[in-house]
């Protein structure tokens, strides 16, 4: 007779059980902020679209507490984001040959978190210019 | 004067199909001494403490890839896991992750195995070559394609880092894509399209969602989540590139 019975574990809370895992779980979460401030932009460009008094009370509803406290947030749960994103990237791209040589995945991720960064500073500097 | 050995707990999850519902924790008080790995902590407690206890070992210096275990929860070869990291505080080992258990720290393998077998981890090649013919020649840039993906011991510690594997078992995971990617990207294959099909399944590389932890635990530096990663683009690349195809995509 045949005595195997295999036990299968429970998947119940698994992401809970390595802090790695919570990191991912936290990642995947901010992605929501990501979504969440694209529906504010879109929001802001059709209230444009309805003409000045729309776009006038669109812009007096951000300068409120909450709306500061939501881009507060927003830009904690993006920046998170962003950096856990270039983490990863190395991961999840082709090998990039450079010199006849692998380059580094630490590089890669640098690199994309540079880019961010400038991207981020030639944004504020172009509205910074707009709004004086 | 010889070492004073210290005393280390070593808590196992044991697990014994003809008495045991489910698995249970047992404590055992191993002496060590400082060179002594967890494999051999594990074997002390077969040799003197409690024969019963069953695992898988063979080579002791990370090669086999027989002696994976959780480790605190974490995957790891116990060969070169050492007790003297974890003392004084007690150390938790367990069967592998997402695996059944068969007895306590030995795990089912088959699904690995028949996935194994479906990636063809053999070199098909392109056309039929008689020894007259000399060998294959390749250049260093062809052996480094794929060189990496040929580290794979399979241990499975991928497997036991992949949630996705744990929630969905038929995912063809880690180690199995990177020994796909390894043949797929060798000069002398050509059985890629035939590859590309598993890929491309049910089964395949979209299971993945670049959790990374099986890169991150890979004993070899194989970096699997890369060759599955890698992966996703040539399968998106293979669905729309074969309507420009002059089979037209009979698949």
């Amino acid at each position: 007779m045949n005595k195997r019975r295999p036990y299968v574990r429970p998947m119940d809370g698994w992401w809970r059980k390595n802090p790695y895992f919570v990191e991912y779980m936290i990642h995947e979460a901010t992605a929501l902020f990501v979504a969440a401030y694209a529906a504010v932009l879109l929001i802001g460009l059709l209230r444009l679209a309805q003409g000045e008094a729309a776009w006038t009370a669109w812009l007096a509803t951000l300068q409120g507490g909450w709306a500061i406290l939501f881009h507060l947030l927003a830009l904690v749960a993006i920046s998170y984001h962003t950096y856990t994103w270039f983490k990863i990237m190395p991961r999840t791209m082709p090998p990039v040959i450079v010199g006849g040589k692998k380059l580094a995945g630490w590089v890669i991720t640098a690199g994309g978190l540079a880019a961010a960064a400038a991207a981020s500073l030639a944004l504020l500097a172009l509205v910074w210019g707009m709004a004086r | 004067m010889a070492e004073q050995p210290k005393t280390i707990e070593i808590e196992v999850l044991r697990y014994h199909p003809e008495k045991d519902k489910t698995p249970h924790t047992q404590v055992f008080e191993v002496p060590f001494t400082d060179d002594m790995s967890v494999l051999q902590g594990v074997q002390y407690i077969k040799d003197y403490l409690d024969g019963s206890l069953s695992f898988r070992w063979s080579c002791r210096m990370a090669i086999c890839g027989s002696c994976g275990m959780m480790i605190n929860g974490i995957p790891s070869l116990s060969c070169q896991t050492f007790l003297r990291d974890y003392y004084p505080a007690r150390v938790r080992v367990e069967a592998l992750a997402h695996f059944p258990i068969e007895r306590d720290l030995v795990i089912g393998m088959e699904g690995f195995i028949e996935k194994l077998e479906s990636i063809q981890p053999y070199i098909i090649p392109k056309e039929p070559r008689t020894p007259a013919q000399g060998e294959y020649l390749q250049t260093p840039e062809q052996l480094a394609k794929y060189e990496q993906f040929s580290s794979c011991i399979n241990c499975l510690l991928c497997y036991a880092a992949c949630p996705q594997f744990g929630l969905n078992p038929g995912f063809i995971g880690p180690a199995a894509t990177a020994l796909l990617h390894r043949y797929n990207v060798d000069s002398r294959d050509g059985a890629q399209a035939e590859r590309m099909e598993l890929i491309n399944s049910e089964e395949g590389v979209f299971n993945c969602t670049a959790v990374g932890y099986c890169s991150e635990v890979c004993p070899k530096h194989v970096d699997p989540a890369n060759a599955v990663n890698q992966n996703k683009t040539n399968s998106a690349a293979d669905y729309f590139l074969r309507f420009l195809s002059p089979k037209g995509g009979a698949k």
